[in-house]
C-alpha cells in the first residue's frame, strides 16, 4: 500500500527545533498542554492530513488515548510510530549504563523474565530481548492503525555503522508478524543504509531520511543520495526537506519534484496556514 | 587500513565503535567490555573479535589505536599500557581523576610520539569552531566577562547508584558535564586560573554534585561565570552554550547557533551593527557517516587523519585535557574552602 505524500511530523510537539535551542524551548512552553497538540493535529487534518508519523515519547500516550476515545471522529487516522524516544535511552544508559537502562525500561524484571539464569540466558536471545523492547514501545498504540512501523535514526545508525545488520531482518520480520505492519527506517546515512538493508536481505525497504537541496544531514554526500534516489530499489520519505529552516518551502519542495520515486515527505508545522501551505506545494510538486 | 580496538561500551563507546565501524580507513578488529550481555551481542551478530581484558586484546589485535571509553577510574591504567605499546590513543572526557596521573599520561604520549586525543567534541560543532575564530580576530574587542553553561536532564529523581554516585571515580557533574564547558572556555577563552565562589550542589543524588557553580579567572585576568547542572529536566537533552561579552559587543553561541551583537558594523567580516544570527545549517562540518550530531564523527575523522598524516591534533590532545582536570582540580579545592 502506498503512503500518503504528505505525514505530518510531531518534532515541533517536543521541543525539538535543529535550528534554535531558543526556539524549542518556546514550542515546550506552547505545547505544554495536550489540548494543545490536539488542537494543532485537528488543524491537519481539516486540511486534508491523515497521517501522523510520531515518536514513541510518553506524552503520545495521551495523544492515543484521546484518539481512541474518538474513534469515529479518527476514524481514517493512522500512526506511524518511530521508536525509541532515543533520548529516554541516552540519558538513562549516561547514568545507569546499559544493563540498568534494560533494567529500568523492559517492562517487569526482565532478569526474571528470562527466569533461568538471568543475564547469562538473556544473552542467548537478543532476538526475544528486541520483541519485549518493541513491543514495550508499541503499547501505547494499542487500536490505532499502525501501518508503517519506523526505528529511529540513533538506532539504526548506531546498528549500521557496529555492522550488526542481521538485527535488520529481524526486526523486519518481528514488525510484519506481530503487527501486520510495513517496518521504515529513519537514518542520516541513507546510501550506506540502503547498502546494508541489502546484505540483510530486505527488499524494497521503506527509508525516511533528509534530502534537501543544500545537503544539509545527508552524510555521505548530496551526490550519493541523488544517485540512490535514482536508481536505488526503496521507498524514500523525505524529512529535513527545509533544511532546518534554511530553505523557503517552495524552493525545498520543488527540488524533491526532481526526484519521482519519492513517496512522501514529513514535516511539522504548528499553524494551520502554514500546515495548509506546505501541504499544498507538496501535493503540486510530488507525484 | 587502520586497526582500532575499542575499550568500554557504554554510551560513548557504542557511539564510537559505530563510527569507526563505518569509517572508510579503519577496521574495527577488537572490542572490549566487562559485560557478558554486551560481549556476547557482539559475538553473536559481528565479526569483531570481542575481548573482557583490555590488555589481552591489544596484546593479540596489533592495534594502530584504540579508544578508551570506560570509567574515569580506568583511564590511568589502560591509556598507560597503551601508550607503553606505542599504540595511537584516543580517549574520553574527562581524562583522569589525578594531576599526577594525567602529568605522567602526557608525558609518556610525548615520548612514545603516538597521536593522543581526548574526546571533547564541541571543539568540532560548527558554531562553537566560528566562535574561536571571530573571537581570535578580536571581533569583540577587549573581553570583560563570560557565562559557560550545560543544562540536562541526567539524574532527575533520587535512585540507587551506580559508577557516576561515586565523587573519587568521576561521576558528578563535575567531571561529566562541567568538564566540557570548562574545555571550552579554556580553548577558546584562555585558561582559567582561579575559581573562587565554587559550589558543588546536590540536587537528588546522595554522594556526588548534580550542579557546578563557580568564578573562573583567566590568564589574562578576565573573570567569568561557570554554572552547570544535569538535573534540569527543563532541557531535553545536554544543552551547552557559551556568552562573550567585549567592550565592541557581545556573543552567545550554542551548538545551534550563534547571535553576535556588535555596536559598530565591522568590515572584514561583513557583520553588521546590531543582531547577526549565523546558524549550524552553514557552518556544520561534513561527515561521511552520521550519529548523533556530526562532531562525533568530525572528532574521529581528525584523530584518523592525524596519525595517517604522522602528525600531532592541534585539537583536543592530552596536554589540553589535563588543563581541564587541573581547572576541575581548583574548583573542587576552592569548594572545600
Amino acid at each position: 500500500m502506498r503512503m500518503d505524500k504528505v505525514l505530518f511530523g510531531d518534532n515541533q510537539f517536543f521541543a525539538v527545533n535543529h535550528l534554535s535551542d531558543e526556539k524549542s524551548r518556546q514550542q515546550a512552553i506552547r505545547f505544554k498542554d495536550d489540548d494543545s497538540i490536539i488542537r494543532v493535529l485537528d488543524q491537519a487534518i481539516e486540511t486534508g492530513i491523515n497521517t501522523f508519523m510520531c515518536t514513541t515519547h510518553d506524552r503520545i500516550g495521551n495523544i492515543c488515548n484521546h484518539l481512541r476515545a474518538y474513534p469515529e471522529k479518527y476514524s481514517g487516522f493512522r500512526i506511524y510510530p518511530c521508536m525509541p524516544y532515543a533520548h529516554k535511552y541516552a540519558n538513562a544508559v549516561t547514568e545507569l549504563g546499559v544493563i540498568g537502562t534494560i533494567k529500568q525500561y523492559v517492562p517487569g524484571n526482565i532478569f526474571s523474565t528470562f527466569t533461568k539464569g538471568g543475564v547469562a540466558y538473556l544473552s542467548k536471545d537478543f532476538i526475544k530481548l528486541m520483541e519485549i523492547l518493541i513491543d514495550a514501545e508499541m503499547k501505547m498504540f494499542r487500536g490505532i492503525n499502525t501501518p508503517v512501523i519506523f526505528i529511529q535514526n540513533v538506532v539504526v545508525d548506531l546498528i549500521l555503522g557496529l555492522k550488526l545488520y542481521d538485527i535488520f531482518a529481524e526486526y523486519d520480520a518481528y514488525i510484519r508478524k506481530k503487527y501486520k505492519a510495513e517496518p521504515g527506517y529513519i537514518t542520516m546515512n541513507l546510501p550506506a543504509l540502503l547498502g546494508a538493508l541489502k546484505i540483510a536481505g530486505v527488499e524494497n525497504p521503506i527509508v525516511c531520511s533528509s534530502i534537501n537541496k543544500i545537503g544539509f544531514r545527508m552524510s555521505g554526500g548530496i551526490e550519493a543520495y541523488e544517485k540512490c534516489l535514482a536508481e536505488e530499489n526503496f521507498r524514500p520519505v523525505a524529512m529535513q526537506v527545509l533544511a532546518a529552516g534554511a530553505l523557503r518551502p517552495k524552493e525545498a519542495i520543488e527540488y524533491l519534484g526532481r526526484f519521482p520515486q519519492i513517496e512522501s515527505v514529513l514535516f511539522g508545522a504548528s499553524s494551520k496556514a502554514h500546515i495548509q501551505e506546505t501541504k499544498e506545494i507538496i501535493e503540486k510538486f510530488i507525484h | 587500513m587502520l586497526r582500532a580496538g575499542i575499550i568500554g561500551l557504554g554510551k560513548m563507546g557504542l557511539s564510537h565503535a559505530s563510527i569507526i565501524g563505518a569509517h572508510p580507513s579503519v577496521e574495527m578488529v577488537g572490542l572490549c567490555d566487562t559485560s557478558a550481555l554486551v560481549l556476547e551481542a557482539f559475538r553473536k551478530f559481528s565479526k569483531v573479535n570481542v575481548y573482557d581484558d583490555y590488555k589481552k586484546m591489544i596484546d593479540v589485535e596489533k592495534l594502530d589505536f584504540v579508544v578508551v571509553a570506560s570509567p574515569t577510574k580506568f583511564h590511568y591504567d589502560m591509556v598507560k599500557y597503551a601508550l607503553e605499546r606505542g599504540i595511537h590513543t584516543f580517549c574520553e572526557k574527562p581524562f583522569s581523576l589525578t594531576i599526577d596521573e594525567g602529568q605522567e599520561l602526557v608525558k609518556l604520549a610525548m615520548e612514545k610520539n603516538v597521536v593522543n586525543q581526548a574526546g571533547f567534541h564541541n571543539h568540532f560543532i560548527g558554531t562553537f569552531r566560528e566562535l574561536k575564530r571571530l573571537l581570535a580576530g578580536g571581533i569583540l574587542g577587549e573581553i570583560v566577562h563570560f557565562t559557560g553553561e550545560a543544562y540536562g536532564p541526567v539524574v532527575v529523581k533520587e535512585k540507587g547508584e551506580t559508577w557516576r554516585s561515586d565523587p573519587r571515580e568521576g561521576g558528578g557533574c563535575l567531571f561529566d558535564y562541567a568538564s566540557h564547558v570548562i574545555n571550552l572556555i579554556q580553548e577558546i577563552l584562555g585558561p582559567p586560573v582561579k575559581a573562587s565562589g565554587s559550589q558543588l550542589k546536590k540536587i537528588y543524588s546522595k554522594k556526588v554534585e548534580d550542579a557546578v557553580y563557580s568564578i573562573l579567572t583567566l590568564e589574562t585576568g578576565v573573570s567569568g561565570v561557570l554554572s552547570v547542572n544535569w538535573s534540569d529536566e527543563t532541557y531535553r537533552k545536554m544543552s551547552t552554550s557559551l556568552m562573550v561579552m567585549g567592550k565592541k559587543g557581545k556573543i552567545i553561541c550554542d551548538a545551534t547557533e550563534l547571535k553576535i551583537y556588535l555596536k559598530e558594523a565591522e568590515r572584514k567580516e561583513h557583520h553588521d551593527k546590531g543582531w547577526t544570527i549565523k546558524y549550524i545549517t552553514d557552518l556544520a562540518i561534513p561527515v561521511d557517516f552520521y550519529l548523533r550530531g556530526e562532531e562525533y564523527s568530525a572528532q574521529i575523522d581528525n584523530f584518523v587523519e592525524c596519525i595517517l598524516n604522522n602528525k600531532q591534533t592541534e585539537i583536543n590532545s592530552f596536554e589540553q585535557a589535563l588543563r581541564t582536570d587541573r581547572v576541575i582540580d581548583l574548583i573542587i579545592k576552592d569548594s572545600k574552602n
